[in-house]
C-alpha cells in the first residue's frame, strides 16, 4: 500500500515536469533538451538556497527562476542566435552541468538535517508518503490552474498560435520570437520547480539526477494521450499528471518483476518507446479493442 | 488628386550580391497605391510578383529604395509592426490558419492583428454572434463550423476563413497572393465573388496577384503587369475597363493562362 502511495506522490511531483515539457513539446512543437540540465539546476538551486538559510518555499521559487533563466538562454540561442532548437538545448544542458556543480560546490548535497517543504507540522502528521501526495496535489493544482488560465488569455492564444502556425502568427503581428523565448522560459522554470520538489522528496540533490528526465516527462505526456485519446487542451494538461502517475505504476510493476533501480533508464526508454509506437501497434494488433474487451464483463 | 496611401520608390532587391549569380529580382520599381485602389497584378513565373508582396510585407529587406505609408518612411519596419496596417492571404490554405485551433479561435486571433496581446481573458463567447454573422457572408457553411478545428475544414472553407481573418479588422492595405489558385474552379469562383463584394462594399485598398487574365480584367480598377522584376504596364480607370483580353495577351506572350 505504502509503495502505491509513494508512487502517486512521485507521479504528482513529476507531473509538474511533464506539464513543463508539454508547453514546449506539444504546444510549441519543440524537442527541448534543456530540461536535462534545468531539472538538476532547480534541485541544486533549491538545496543550495536552503543551505544558505532560505526558507524551503523561497528556495523552491528560486529553483523556478533558475530553470527559467536557463530556458531563456536556450530561447535566445534559438531565436536570435539562429541555432537549431535541439542543438541550443543540448548546449545549455551541457553548460548547465558545470553551472550546477558551481551552485552546489560538489556533486551532491543532502537535505538530511535541513528544513524542506515536506517537514511542516501538518505534512509530518500524515501517514508515511502521504506528505508528498498532499504537497504534490497542491502544487500540481496551482500550476495546472495557472497554465489553463494563461492559455485562455489573449497572450496564451498567441502562444498556442505560434506553435500551431508560426507563419500565420507573424502575419497577425504576433512576435513568434518572444512567444518561443517565453515558452522555453516558463517551461524550464516549471521543470526547475519539479527538480526542487523531487530533491526535497528524495532528501538530496545530485548533479547527475537530470539524466533521463526528458524521457520520463515525455512518457507522462504520451501515456496520458494514449490512455485518454481525444481531449481538449485543458483536459490534456490534466492528463499529463495522470499519465505521470500511471508511468510510476508501470515502473513499480517492472521493478516487481525483478529489475533493479539501475535498470530504470533502460526501462523508462522502453516504456516510452512502446507507448509512442502505440498507434502502429494498435493498427496491427488492435490492442485497445482487446483491452476493452478484456476488461468488460463476459456476455 | 488624393495623396497615395502607400508608395514604393525606386525599389531594388538584389540577391546573391557580390557573386557571379548577382541578380536584381526587383529592379527599380515605383508604385503608388491610392486609397480604394483594387489592383490586380499579373506576371509570369519569376516576374517578381511574390517578391513585390514580400517587400511590401517586410519579409524581404530592400537593397535600395524607400517604402512610404501615408508619406512616412517604413522601409525598415519589422514584419510584426507592419501587420498593424497590412494583412495578407496566401495561396496555400494551410498558410493562413492555425490547424489545431477552432475557426472561432482563429477569428479571435485575427481580430487583434497588430495589437498588444496581454494577460486579459480572451472573451471568446461574447464574440460568437459576430463571428456567426461574418462567416455566414461566405455562403459556404462556415458559420456552422465555428467550433471545429480549422485543420478539419475543406480547402475552400479554410481559404474563406483566411480571407475573413485578413479583413475582420480593416486593413489599410490588403494583399491577396493568388488566394483562389489552390481551389477547384467553382469554389475559386465563389471565393472570388465574395472577395470582390467585400472589397467594393468596404472600399478596401487591395493588391491581388492572379494567374487568371479574366479575373485580372474583371476585377479591380487598376492592372499592373510585372516582368523581370520591373513594372511593365500599369493602367487604370477607363483604360482598364476598355482593355480586352487580346490586348492584354499582346502585352506579354509568355504568361500562363
Amino acid at each position: 500500500m505504502s509503495i502505491i502511495v509513494s508512487a502517486i506522490g512521485q507521479g504528482l511531483t513529476w507531473g509538474i515536469v511533464g506539464i513543463g515539457l508539454f508547453l514546449t513539446f506539444r504546444i510549441l512543437d519543440f524537442p527541448d533538451m534543456t530540461v536535462e540540465g534545468t531539472f538538476p539546476m532547480g534541485a541544486a538551486a533549491c538545496v543550495a538556497a536552503i543551505y544558505s538559510g532560505a526558507s524551503p518555499l523561497v528556495a523552491t521559487l528560486i529553483a523556478f527562476v533558475a530553470g527559467m533563466l536557463a530556458g531563456l538562454v536556450t530561447g535566445l540561442l534559438y531565436t536570435k542566435g539562429r541555432i537549431p532548437v535541439l542543438l541550443a538545448g543540448i548546449l545549455v544542458m551541457t553548460a548547465a552541468y558545470s553551472v550546477n556543480l558551481r551552485i552546489m560546490g560538489r556533486a551532491n548535497l543532502s537535505l538530511f538535517d535541513k528544513p524542506t517543504m515536506l517537514k511542516t507540522h501538518f505534512l509530518e502528521s500524515l501517514p508515511p508518503y502521504f506528505d508528498s501526495v498532499v504537497l504534490g496535489i497542491i502544487v500540481v493544482a496551482i500550476v495546472t490552474a495557472l497554465i489553463i488560465y494563461f492559455l485562455q488569455t489573449n497572450l496564451g492564444q498567441a502562444f498556442i498560435a505560434t506553435g500551431d502556425n508560426p507563419n500565420m502568427a507573424r502575419s497577425l503581428g504576433i512576435s513568434t520570437d518572444a512567444m518561443q523565448i517565453m515558452g522555453l522560459g516558463v517551461s524550464n522554470g516549471l521543470i526547475g520547480l519539479g527538480g526542487a520538489l523531487v530533491a526535497q522528496n528524495n532528501g538530496f540533490a545530485d548533479v547527475n539526477m537530470g539524466i533521463g528526465v526528458i524521457v520520463v516527462a515525455l512518457a507522462s505526456i504520451i501515456i496520458g494521450e494514449v490512455v485518454f485519446g481525444d481531449l481538449t487542451m485543458n483536459q490534456r494538461l490534466i492528463a499529463v499528471t495522470i499519465g505521470s502517475i500511471l508511468y510510476r505504476f508501470v515502473i513499480l510493476l517492472v521493478l516487481k518483476l525483478g529489475f533493479n533501480a539501475n535498470d530504470l533508464n533502460l526501462i523508462s526508454a522502453i516504456v516510452l518507446a512502446l507507448f509512442m509506437m502505440f498507434p502502429v501497434l494498435e493498427k496491427r494488433f488492435r490492442i485497445r479493442h482487446t483491452l476493452v474487451k478484456g476488461m468488460s464483463k463476459h456476455d | 488628386m488624393t495623396e497615395p496611401i502607400f508608395e514604393l520608390k525606386d525599389i531594388v532587391v538584389t540577391v546573391n550580391q557580390g557573386t557571379p549569380e548577382q541578380i536584381n529580382i526587383m529592379d527599380h520599381v515605383n508604385l503608388s497605391v491610392f486609397p480604394g485602389d483594387f489592383i490586380t497584378i499579373l506576371g509570369s513565373n519569376g516576374a517578381g510578383k511574390s517578391t513585390l508582396f514580400n517587400v511590401i510585407g517586410g519579409n524581404i529587406p530592400v537593397t535600395e529604395g524607400q517604402i512610404l505609408l501615408n508619406g512616412r518612411d517604413i522601409t525598415n519596419m519589422s514584419v510584426e509592426r507592419r501587420t498593424r496596417f497590412l494583412s495578407r492571404v496566401f495561396q496555400d490554405p494551410k498558410m493562413g490558419t492555425a490547424p489545431r485551433m477552432t475557426v472561432a479561435e482563429n477569428l479571435l486571433l485575427s481580430e487583434k492583428r497588430g495589437q498588444h496581446r496581454g494577460f486579459g481573458p480572451r472573451h471568446l463567447k461574447t464574440h460568437m454572434d459576430k463571428f456567426h454573422e461574418i462567416t455566414s457572408t461566405m455562403n459556404n457553411g462556415l458559420e456552422h463550423r465555428l467550433n471545429t478545428a480549422t485543420g478539419k475544414l475543406s480547402g475552400g472553407q479554410r481559404q474563406a476563413l483566411s480571407f475573413l481573418m485578413a479583413t475582420i479588422k480593416r486593413p489599410d492595405i490588403l494583399l491577396l497572393d493568388e488566394h483562389t489558385a489552390a481551389l477547384d474552379p467553382q469554389t475559386s469562383q465563389e471565393l472570388m465573388t465574395a472577395t470582390n463584394n467585400q472589397i467594393t462594399r468596404n472600399h478596401l485598398t487591395c493588391l491581388m496577384i492572379t494567374h487568371h487574365l479574366d479575373d485580372a480584367l474583371k476585377y479591380g480598377n487598376r492592372l499592373v503587369v510585372l516582368d523581370n522584376g520591373k513594372i511593365s504596364y500599369d493602367i487604370s480607370g477607363d483604360e482598364k475597363d476598355n482593355l480586352t483580353k487580346e490586348e492584354l495577351l499582346s502585352f506579354f506572350n509568355d504568361i500562363e493562362e
